[in-house]
């Protein structure tokens, strides 16, 4: 009910006799003084009047993309400022979003369906109006389907990026050969104890166990010998790293000579002329990101942002700052010289060659898995 | 209202922003962590509110805790030990120099004005596979192949040390020049040497200092988080990296804050038995 409504009820009370004169004029100036000690304050919850939008993704070689292609040029545009923060990985950023209080994070630069999946669970999406983002038509389709399901037809995010968690190696130490006839199991292969890293990620360990083993990664049956290739994982390993700069600096001076690693960050290393080899061993690990607009947010500024993030041109621009493909549908826009060269890339805009994490089979075992990687990792 | 009264209220009164801080920042969310460690965490990651003994179960009764806690209290007692063998000739050098203390001093302090993170990950360039030490052993002919040093309970207790030493040599300083030199003197004029004169008059003199930078590496040492993570290899955790899995990886607030109200009544306890035997006045002046 809004103010207008309370009011000609209360005048309507008095007509019929049903308030004193003096009652309702208490009342009416009682809402008066509510409304003029309110007023300094009411600013701060104007929706309409967004001055910032803060948005928070990987850091590295990704946030300097973001904001050299994306978020400068849209403050230019419109006068809201974003403000970039960053996180080493989805969980931790999840802890951050859920002793935050609504309104304080805006959008994230999210990995995985699973991921969107598990901000829904905790009631945490919110739902875009499509009309706002008009850009959303240049989104490969299959991308935006996946969130759809999980939000019964509803976005709370745009599809943005994707890519794979594949093998890097140095290729001083380790030939294209060897790679291609190891696979994944060149990562619990004796003749590199000491040399071998990993991401400190239960879903990676989890998958490349799975891939170890021979099984499904969306559906192992013997979750036992997993965990043994992960026992085995741990103890060739030199360390886990926790984050894209850690990787990239490990690879680089050699502290490693293979590990998994995200697609871009390795070709990004490739770029600064570093002899490191690339490739996804079958049923790869394959994601695709999004920017995802969380409860409580100014929602016509996040939209105005992210349609302008989508727009072909900044899409273009930030993927190949980035290194990872844009959502966007390659049969519908030109992407340019560079994006077909990227790792993980799909000219027919299908992603029928990439295997993506079954939300409900890894949200399924998020809470034992993580869990009990939790042990594995430190030697149980 | 007498005098008395007031001149009882005065202390409370000039107390008062203190107290008041010390309540709403450390009482009020430590009241929460209590709290929150009886509720469970739900298969979503929602919390479930609610009076259960589960977390408090897992963490008390789970060898996998106790073994880890152990470890850490192992790794804090080896980097203690360290400290007070490196910081005590520090501490007397600086205590018995002429002229340039206040210059030492300052630069004991140097370090605290490079953050610890930095400070920690200076390490990787030291004694990484291409790091300085490597190069120069490379360099000099004495190795062909960069030896591996990093990652490893040695660097993260090395980490620990590089960041705890000052706290150590700070505390053994403050009780070293509080000793009158004079008392060594005498001690030789009666005829002991220079040895005894250190091991029977000075050194039982420092210990309070000595204790008290025990407990603060200990303290400090056991409840890191940042050392193993940087340094550490992949079995290298401590305690307080499982309170960090809990509470981030797991999203599982109310069995991170039973770990972490765990950890804080093992070092709590240590302090209070400190305070039993030895007093916390030493330790004030050490961190003054």
């Amino acid at each position: 009910m809004d103010n207008t409504k309370r009011y000609g009820r209360l005048l309507e009370r008095y007509r019929n006799g049903d308030m004193e004169r003096r009652k309702f004029l208490g009342l009416i100036g009682a809402a008066g003084l509510a409304y003029g000690v309110q007023t300094p304050f009411a600013k701060f919850a104007h929706a309409q009047d967004v001055k910032e939008v803060r948005f928070d993704g990987w850091g590295g070689v990704v946030s300097e993309a973001f904001r050299e292609y994306a978020f400068d040029p849209f403050t230019e545009k419109t006068g809201v400022t974003v403000v970039d923060g960053t996180f080493g990985g989805g969980d931790e950023y999840l802890s951050r979003v859920k002793a935050s209080q609504p309104g304080e994070y805006n959008i994230a630069h999210l990995s995985g369906v699973f991921d969107y999946a598990r901000y829904h669970g905790l009631g945490l999406t919110s739902e875009l109006n499509e009309d706002n983002i008009p850009n959303l038509q240049y989104v490969i389709p299959k991308l935006n389907d996946v969130f759809r399901k999980i939000t019964d037809g509803k976005l709370s995010c745009v599809p943005y990026d994707y890519g794979t968690t594949g093998l890097a190696y140095n290729r001083k130490h380790i030939s294209d050969e060897e790679m291609k006839e190891k696979g994944a199991k060149i990562l619990i292969d004796d003749a590199y104890k000491g040399k071998i890293g990993g991401w400190a990620d239960w879903r990676t360990r989890m998958w490349y166990a799975a891939l170890q083993t021979g099984q499904d990664p969306n559906g192992a049956t013997d979750v036992d010998a997993m965990w043994d290739a992960v026992r085995a994982h741990r103890d060739l390993a030199l360390k886990y790293w926790t984050s894209g700069a850690e990787l990239m600096s490990l690879l680089a001076e050699e502290e490693i000579y293979v590990t998994e690693g995200w697609s871009g960050r390795i070709y990004a290393l490739q770029e600064q002329g570093h002899d490191i080899g690339y490739m996804d061993p079958p049923n790869g690990f394959g994601w695709q990101e999004c920017l995802f607009v969380i409860k409580g947010s100014p929602m016509e500024a996040c939209e105005e942002l992210l349609n302008f993030m989508l727009a072909p041109e900044t899409s273009i621009a930030v993927a190949e700052g980035q290194n990872y493909p844009p959502a966007l549908d390659p049969t519908k826009v030109d992407l340019g010289d560079k994006i077909p060269t990227l790792p993980a890339f799909d000219p027919t805009g299908t992603l029928s060659g990439l295997t993506f994490a079954d939300p409900e089979y890894w949200n399924g075992h998020e809470a034992d898995w993580s869990k009990m990687f939790g042990r594995v990792q430190k030697g149980y | 209202m007498s005098v008395e009264s007031r001149e009882a209220r005065q202390p409370w009164i000039l107390l008062s922003p203190a107290l008041t801080a010390i309540i709403l920042l450390l009482f009020v969310p430590l009241g929460f962590i209590v709290v929150y460690s009886f509720w469970l965490r739900t298969a979503t990651g929602a919390d479930q509110a609610g009076f259960f003994l589960d977390n408090w179960q897992e963490a008390l009764t789970d060898s996998f805790y106790r073994d880890i806690l152990l470890n850490t209290l192992k790794i804090a007692g080896i980097t203690t030990i360290v400290c007070a063998l490196m910081g005590y000739p520090a501490a007397y050098f600086i205590a018995r120099s002429r002229g340039n203390k206040a210059i030492l001093l300052l630069l004991l302090m140097l370090p605290f004005w490079i953050s610890y993170i930095i400070r920690t990950m200076s390490w990787i360039n030291i004694l990484g596979v291409s790091g300085a030490l490597n190069s120069v052993l490379i360099g000099v002919g004495i190795i062909d192949e960069p030896i591996q040093m990093l990652y490893n309970e040695t660097t993260v207790i090395l980490g620990l040390v590089h960041f705890l030493l000052p706290f150590m040599i700070l505390n053994v300083f403050v009780s070293l020049d509080g000793i009158d030199e004079t008392l060594e003197d005498a001690a030789n004029s009666l005829g002991a040497t220079r040895w005894q004169a250190f091991t029977e008059v000075t050194l039982p003199l420092s210990l309070p200092g000595l204790a008290a930078g025990g407990l603060l590496c200990f303290v400090l040492g056991a409840g890191t988080y940042i050392t193993p993570l940087v340094l550490g290899g992949p079995t290298d955790a401590m305690f307080a990296n499982l309170v960090f899995e809990a509470i981030i990886t797991q999203l599982n607030w109310p069995l991170g804050s039973a770990l972490s109200l765990m950890l804080l009544a093992v070092l709590g306890a240590l302090v209070l038995i400190y305070n039993r035997y030895l007093g916390m006045a030493q330790l004030m002046k050490g961190l003054g």
